[in-house]
């Protein structure tokens, strides 16, 4: 019984914990402005759509990684994943939670969108390296 | 027996709660946070010395149990620490630190009589116990005031990225923890499978923390209303 309400406290703690800090993540990357190159490589203009996700994750996934936000991209990804499951979920039964869940899916393809623009001058950078050697 | 991957997700978890420290220091947050910083520092020199105890004597040993058990539980009263030293930032412009302070103190008295009225009934090894009890129980209070702590940061509009995304990790944390104890007590058949994920949880803490002196300068700012669950 206890062991039960530990659990159930201690998950929706979680939660919560988790989405915060995920939307820690996404809002330090919501200033940024994407450049002209990416917003024509993603088709992302002004506001992003959570339909545009997937495209741009595996734009991401074409590009080199870089270590220093391979785990802010996880992040969320599994963010991205709790989204949906609650957009096929409980957002069916509250029309509220559905406008939500489309507006953080959008934040999170800008986000990713923000990591490919990251990752494409990065790749520039190395390339720029190996020609001067 | 420890199999490799405990000892690859050990290796990992030390160099990780050393990169904190490091990263700390070059961007100049290590007096900041200095807390934060000797709880990292802290577990790295455990850690060695955890594995000096382990090649030594063997992990069945009564040396490396009680070793293990101690500094564990150094740790958590450390990490205690460090979480109250978050507090004084939060509400540092309130001219708060005194009152903290005696909360702080209040507050593991408390704990710590708790977990000595729970084990005073086992009569051997009443030390021992009390420890173990002690450690437990700090983490859960740790949980509850991580959560009242993330309740003042939304109440206050704080603004410091850093300082949120420290309280946001130390949350995760400490919530991964107390549920997977609470799993680990509900489904007691399947107890392997919980105390396989359970150093791979203690690896969240320096890696979150680590990025988030790495990434994020003191100056960054946040509007708190963004990070709230339910749209504000």
């Amino acid at each position: 019984m206890m062991a039960g309400v530990i659990f159930v406290f201690s998950a929706a703690a979680l939660l919560q914990f988790f989405i915060s800090y995920c939307r820690s993540l996404i809002a330090a990357s919501s200033k940024q402005v994407l450049s002209a190159e990416v917003k024509d490589v993603t088709g992302i203009q002004r506001i992003a759509s959570g339909d545009d996700f997937k495209r741009v994750m595996q734009l991401l996934q074409l590009c080199p990684e870089r270590r220093e936000d391979r785990n802010s991209v996880q992040a969320i990804g599994a963010y991205f994943s709790l989204l949906n499951f609650v957009r096929s979920t409980v957002a069916r039964l509250v029309p509220s939670m559905r406008a939500w869940t489309e507006s953080e899916r959008g934040q999170c393809a800008y986000f990713a969108a923000v990591a490919l623009e990251r990752r494409i001058s990065f790749s520039r950078d190395m390339l720029a390296q190996q020609m001067d050697a | 027996m420890l199999g490799p991957y405990e000892y690859v997700v050990w290796l990992l978890c030390t160099v990780l709660e050393s990169a904190v420290v490091v990263c700390a220091y070059k961007k100049d947050a290590l007096r900041r946070y200095i807390l934060l910083n000797v709880y990292m520092a802290a577990s790295v020199v455990f850690s060695i010395a955890r594995y000096n105890i382990l090649s030594h004597y063997g992990f069945t040993s009564k040396e490396y149990l009680y070793f293990y058990y101690y500094s564990d539980s150094l740790l958590t009263i450390v990490l205690y620490f460090a979480l109250m030293s978050l507090y004084s930032h939060i509400f540092s412009d309130l001219k708060a630190e005194r009152y903290i302070r005696i909360g702080t103190l209040i507050l593991f008295s408390g704990t710590a009589l708790f977990s000595y009225a729970v084990v005073q009934q086992s009569s051997s090894k009443l030390v021992t116990h009390f420890v173990v009890e002690l450690s437990q129980n700090l983490y859960f209070v740790g949980l509850v005031l991580t959560y009242i702590l993330w309740a003042a940061v939304m109440k206050m509009r704080e603004t410091r990225t850093r300082l949120i995304q420290l309280v946001l990790s130390m949350g995760v944390y400490f919530s991964l923890f107390a549920a997977n104890f609470a799993l680990q007590n509900l489904y007691q058949s399947r107890g392997n499978f919980f105390e396989f994920l359970t150093p791979l949880f203690g690896c969240f803490l320096p890696l979150s923390w680590a990025y988030t002196f790495w990434h994020l300068p003191e100056d960054a700012r946040i509007v708190p209303s963004r990070l709230a669950v339910v749209p504000r």
